[in-house]
């Protein structure tokens, strides 16, 4: 879409979003964590999900959080490549000081 | 309510090869874990010494308290939150970097509440893809740059899937600030990813 389109739509939705039972997307924002917590009271869940259903830039733009929240996530089952990298002096070190009793 | 979510017992299957019973030998149980104790340490510290030395100071206070571990939790949980503790007070001594603001990073709205940015459609992308090599070392990078208070808050929640509870014991801030800038911190994050997921990279 074109920037004046863009910009003709906003306009529109800002209108629709002052409507009863309408959150605007600053508010729908203000939702998202939770939202995906599947922590939202009922109420404020329908709210969410209309403004999702009328809202493409809000779809688009939960879209690529969620995405962003995968890629961060997939980075949890970064361990097996540090195996081969723990220094064995530092191994050394720790069963060293073990012995040692322990600092007033 | 986040607190007693299970997504903390099946981050620890991640190291689940690693565990070793309460009763088994110190040694073991250094070798067994210190990988991803170290990981842990990085991610938080980004300095590989500083890591390592967090480590140290970690595996000192285990093996002072595994008498006393009394198993209330995995012993894996409890070496995770005392690698983190240890990592978290160095990271307060150092000098403090990347305080620039993060608003420049958060999504903009115009005066009736409407979204502004430029929208995008991220393509499909597989499971594979996200955890290839490439994608994870642009993550880093990309985590890295987000203004200190806000990574680490990102770091803790969404890749060492700490509780929110504990998140905001460790750092000292109340729950519904750790939100707040966890869900900043992803935003944020999400606009330094856009060239790459416009262009389907990501």
């Amino acid at each position: 879409m074109s920037k004046s389109g863009r910009t003709m739509t906003r306009r529109m939705h800002g209108v629709l979003f002052k409507f009863p039972g309408m959150i605007t997307c600053n508010e729908f924002e203000d939702f998202i964590l939770v939202y995906l917590e599947d922590e939202l009271p009922p109420a404020k869940k329908r709210l969410f999900e209309l403004h999702l259903k009328v809202c493409k830039s809000c779809r688009l733009y939960l879209a690529a959080y969620r995405r962003t929240l995968a890629a961060t996530k997939a980075l949890q089952k970064d361990y097996d490549a540090l195996e081969e990298t723990v220094p064995q002096d530092l191994i050394e070190a720790i069963l060293a000081t073990k012995d040692d009793k322990p600092p007033r | 309510m986040d607190g007693k979510s299970p997504d903390k017992d099946q981050r620890r299957d991640l190291h689940g090869t690693s565990f070793v019973a309460p009763d088994g030998e110190f040694e073991d149980i250094v070798r067994g874990n210190i990988a991803w104790m170290l990981a842990v340490a990085r991610r938080i510290l980004r300095d590989p010494s500083m890591a390592e030395d967090a480590v140290q100071l970690a595996f000192a206070k285990i093996h002072r308290k595994l008498e006393g571990f009394e198993g209330k939790s995995r012993l894996s949980t409890w070496m995770h939150r005392i690698v983190v503790n240890e990592a978290l007070m160095m990271l307060r001594k150092q000098k403090r970097e990347n305080v620039h603001p993060i608003d420049p990073l958060l999504p903009e709205f115009d005066a009736n509440g409407c979204r502004v940015d430029d929208p995008f459609t991220v393509s499909e992308t597989s499971e594979d893809q996200l955890q290839s090599r490439q994608v994870r070392e642009i993550m880093k990078e990309k985590i890295d740059e987000l203004p200190e208070p806000y990574r680490i808050v990102l770091v803790l929640r969404d890749i060492e899937e700490m509780p929110t509870s504990d998140v905001a014991e460790a750092l000292e801030m109340s729950e519904a600030n750790v939100k707040v800038r966890l869900h900043r911190a992803r935003a944020a994050l999400k606009k330094l990813l856009e060239p790459m997921m416009r262009g389907g990279a990501l």
